[in-house]
């Protein structure tokens, strides 16, 4: 059955927010053009109540398109392409906003939610912030519509039925066809980060436009000072949050995806980070103009560029221009032409408000002195800009050429083939200058400095420092200059502001949010120098094997893979390792060997085989299991030379999504460095096996004899009644053969039967692949009282393995929750300031 | 000359330098015969190819080969130009390489042999693929 009437809610309720939003941008134009008092208030009430129906029909979106695909109503589009009923209810909120629309969705809310917020707290801004509000929300909701006029397609509908989607011919026969089950969410994001890291980011993305709001209505309304108050509380806000949301999905690669790190330089990465540096830049010109009345020009233009970076972030992730140069943009939608022009219509609005005013806005014409605070907040300011700008140029290579190639030019520009070290080679000078700057800046921010007095307050500071770098260079043996200058320059701003810190507690702690700050970016750039700097391969490949072809070329590379074969212990770096087989996490949680189980046709159940001892409950033979059928994890033992015991079960997805077989790795955490594992290369386990001709052996029992080179004895052969299940009939037999397989470290036993059924010979072969055996028993012997076994053997299981170490990475974890707790001090005390303010009237 | 003049005259002059250096690390999509004549000039940029795997008429895939010990493979990418060519990836076979539509290989050529630093493959995606029934 077709539920149409959730659907058609969806779309009402679609319209009304679009229709309420441009009502909403009439009535908060009207009343902050408005000159009567009396009709200024009551325009802004229209406005309020237009902008609350808005939110009321964006809620209504929010819940209808989660009640269908919470209720797996599959006759949608959008339930059907992003879920499926196995989805785990906490899966099913990650798969609301898989898609570009429910993305968007996501954003309307917050938007939403943060209007209501302004329009609760704001008295004196809050018709031109809304007005700006309004504006955004109709540009998003018009990115649902999904409203076609002729050629011309406004957004596209969450709401819009399977059939409409697709062209089946299935539909035909019957329109009112329902598929049982939707095709999923990808299984890379079945993640607990993929449920809170999207609604993190698009709070941080959502909170940019309040900043914006308020500098637009600034210089719209002729107040190019005032703005700067109510809206640095929210920039804080803003950049921990964004912040917050980065770090999150940098966390989620790091877990979840094979490249070893948590930063790849990705276009897509790229995009968020670049608005949250000239974010950064901005609150820094923000704070020195609230002190000293310098530097709001540069002030509006970074908060206005934040969030034109914003929707150039969104251009670039959702018109499709990124095309194949990023893993996690999403599929076009056909939005571009939409979406480049919500991009420049704020661009266009800000240049042009920013030209008009440039006259009006006040810059102090003396000399900035070296010596000064605004100096070193402006050399911060500057250099966090430069590192935004290194970044987005190359960034935006594929923008390039889609512009040439509009122009009916071509360009064949492709992004630089190392993005991690092309970043690296300018980034860490930034860093380096970042953090000199940072530590220094802040003396010359609490304390008047004279020249005489720079090398009194710097003296200690600097004696540390270099004492602390000493002892770290020497104990690591750090050769590297450039990285030896991180250290140094790290350690330095842990240090300066460290002291700051300390004398800031003893006058006034709520103050102290800037020095815990910029210790925790001290401290991230420590962690992050060490663990991708000194992150080193362990699994070097010392098995001695000849690569086959010998082609020149293949001995000037190092071997950085491991093969290991199923229970053949291997060594690597300290450790000894050992494969131990194929396994699925069951949904109870617990690993299950793979061998012990037998497929169904749901490739989330399957059957028992044999009955397996778990350390609380036993699992029957012929029971089912569920388990995570896509995951399929490899069990690693580990034995350390000081007789440290450890399993590590890296991950390899099958993933069509993602392009077949997605491997993740696991991590061993220790307090000083974590070891990164995950799988190069594995036999697909979907793929059919190829066995090798069968070859047949005579045997008796307790003969030992060779199974694919494993010792094997025929332990005994029984007469049973019944064969997986089914009872024998009268006058038919059977027997089951029990054979054993000594592999190194674990026994395999095999199982096959030879039954007579009606005077017919059947054979009923036993398997296993991890050790690459099919047995089948060909014929019995009773004369001689020996048995003819039919033997078809194939490559035994194998992984290949990659083996990182990532030293101090916890270091970069603690570091950013220091960096999330300053930036909360910081917000509260700006808060209160702005608080006061109102309280007197002033806002 | 004031302070800040220098000041911006540095800062432009950094912006320079990125943008050149950008446009000098970028790579570019090259075909076989051009990369193959880059290398015979000595230039060693490492480039971008964008083709197929040679399959046969069935669509099997040919010209796989993948050493002994599984760490290492080379096969066989016609590009966009129909020119064949063997390429040498120091990586274990990605499990489903083969079902891949489109390969691009990122490298540059060693004599006769082209070795790819890193693969990137467009397979079919699973909207295309997938119907309903």
């Amino acid at each position: 059955m077709i539920h149409s009437t959730i659907g058609d809610f969806g779309h009402l309720f679609v319209i009304i927010s679009f229709v309420a939003s441009l009502i909403s941008i009439f009535n908060f134009y009207k009343a902050e053009t408005s000159q009567a008092l009396d009709q200024k208030k009551s325009w802004l009430q229209n406005g309020r109540t237009s902008f609350i129906v808005h939110g009321i029909a964006v809620f209504g979106i929010v819940i209808t398109l989660f009640t269908i695909i919470y209720n797996h109503y599959f006759e949608y589009f959008y339930a059907w392409s992003h879920s499926s009923t196995d989805l785990p209810t906490e899966y099913i909120i990650s798969s609301f906003w898989e898609g570009q629309e429910g993305s968007f969705l996501l954003w309307l809310f917050w938007n939403v939610i943060l209007g209501f917020i302004i329009l609760a707290t704001n008295k004196k801004w809050a018709p031109s912030v809304m007005m700006v509000f309004a504006i955004v929300q109709a540009f998003l909701a018009s990115m649902i519509l999904g409203v076609v006029i002729g050629d011309l397609k406004i957004g596209s509908s969450p709401f819009i039925l399977l059939r409409e989607a697709m062209d089946a011919p299935v539909f035909n026969l019957n329109p009112d066809y329902v598929p049982e089950d939707g095709t999923g969410l990808n299984p890379l994001l079945q993640n607990y980060w993929m449920v809170i890291h999207p609604p993190v980011l698009f709070l941080g993305y959502a909170t940019t436009l309040i900043p914006f709001a308020y500098a637009i209505a600034g210089l719209w309304k002729k107040d190019v000072k005032g703005w700067v108050r109510p809206a640095l509380p929210w920039a804080l806000f803003s950049a921990a949050v964004l912040g917050l949301g980065i770090l999150m999905g940098g966390y989620w690669a790091y877990e979840t995806l094979n490249f070893g790190g948590y930063w790849n330089w990705d276009p897509v990465e790229n995009a968020s980070l670049v608005p949250w540096l000239v974010l950064i830049a901005g609150i820094h010109t923000m704070i020195t103009y609230k002190k000293s009345e310098t530097a709001l020009k540069a002030s509006i233009i970074l908060v206005l560029s934040v969030f034109l970076m914003v929707l150039y972030a969104t251009f670039m992730v959702r018109s499709g221009v990124l095309g194949e140069s990023s893993v996690h943009s999403f599929t076009d939608l056909g939005l571009s032409g939409q979406l480049l022009l919500y991009l420049l219509f704020f661009l266009v609005i800000s240049i042009v408000l920013c030209i008009v005013r440039w006259k009006h806005i006040p810059s102090t014409e003396k000399e900035v002195q070296t010596y000064s605070r605004e100096f070193w907040i402006f050399m911060g300011a500057t250099l966090l800009c430069l590192m935004a700008f290194q970044i987005i140029v190359p960034t935006s290579i594929p923008v390039y050429n889609s512009i040439i190639q509009s122009f009916g030019g071509i360009s064949n520009l492709a992004p630089p083939v190392d993005q991690v070290e092309f970043y690296t080679k300018w980034q860490i000078w930034f860093a380096i200058g970042l953090a000199i700057l940072s530590g220094t800046g802040q003396f010359f921010w609490w304390q008047k400095m004279e020249r005489t007095k720079v090398k009194e307050s710097l003296l200690y500071p600097i004696l540390i420092t270099l004492l602390l770098s000493a002892i770290v260079i020497t104990t690591v043996r750090m050769t590297n200059i450039v990285y030896i200058l991180v250290v140094i320059s790290g350690i330095y701003t842990i240090v300066a502001n460290g002291k700051i810190l300390l004398s800031v507690l003893k006058s006034n702690y709520k103050l102290s949010g800037g020095a815990i700050a910029h210790i925790g970016i001290g401290m991230m750039l420590i962690g992050i120098l060490f663990s991708s700097g000194y992150s080193s391969t362990v699994s070097l490949n010392n098995t001695g094997l000849l690569l086959t072809n010998s082609d020149e070329v293949e001995k000037d590379f190092n071997q950085t893979n491991l093969p290991l074969y199923i229970n053949d212990p291997q060594n690597m770096g300290e450790y000894t390792l050992t494969y131990k087989g194929r396994f699925f996490e069951s949904y109870e949680g617990g690993y299950v060997k793979a061998s012990y189980l037998e497929d169904t046709k749901e490739p989330n159940t399957k059957i028992i085989k044999r009955s397996i001892q778990k350390t609380d409950e036993t699992l029957e033979k012929g029971d089912t299991l569920n388990v995570y059928g896509e995951n399929h994890y490899y069990k690693i033992d580990y034995l350390s030379v000081d007789g440290e015991k450890f399993s590590l079960f890296p991950r390899a997805q099958i993933n069509p999504d993602m392009g077949g077989l997605i491997a993740s790795p696991d991590i061993r955490r220790k307090w000083n460095k974590d070891l990164y594992v995950h799988v190069s290369s594995v036999p697909d386990p979907t793929q059919e096996i190829e066995w090798s001709d069968p070859k047949e052996m005579e045997v008796t029992f307790g003969e030992k004899f060779f199974l694919n080179d494993f010792v094997t004895v025929l332990e005994k052969v029984d007469r049973v009644d019944e064969v997986n299940g089914t009872q024998l009939a009268e006058g038919d037999l059977a027997v089951k053969a029990q054979i054993k397989i000594y592999g190194d470290g674990e026994d395999y036993i095999l199982n096959p039967y030879y039954v007579i059924r009606e005077s017919m010979a059947g054979r009923i072969p036993d398997e296993n692949r991890e050790i690459g055996v099919k047995v089948n028993i060909q014929s019995i012997h009773p004369e001689s009282n020996s048995f003819t076994l039919s033997v078809r053997t194939t490559q035994k299981d194998y992984i290949i393995m990659k083996a990182l170490d990532k030293p101090l990475i916890n270091v970069l974890w603690i570091g950013t929750l220091v960096l999330m707790l300053g930036f909360s001090m910081a917000i509260f005390r700006r808060y209160s300031e702005f608080y006061k303010m109102r309280k007197k009237g002033m806002e | 000359m004031k302070k800040s003049y220098i000041f911006g005259i540095i800062i432009i002059a950094a912006a320079i330098m990125m943008i050149v250096s950008t446009a000098g690390d970028a790579s570019s999509y090259v075909s076989f015969k051009d990369a193959h004549d880059m290398a015979l000039n000595g230039n060693n940029t490492k480039i971008h190819v964008v083709g197929e795997l040679k399959k046969d008429n069935e669509g099997k895939v040919l010209g796989i080969n993948t050493s002994q010990d599984k760490l290492s493979f080379t096969f066989i990418m016609v590009d966009e130009n129909g020119k064949e060519q063997e390429v040498f990836y120091n990586e274990p076979m990605p499990a489903d390489f083969t079902r891949s539509e489109q390969v691009v290989v990122i490298g540059s050529f060693k004599n006769e042999s082209f070795v790819a630093d890193k693969i990137l493959m467009k397979c079919p995606s699973k909207y295309q693929e997938e119907t309903v029934i």
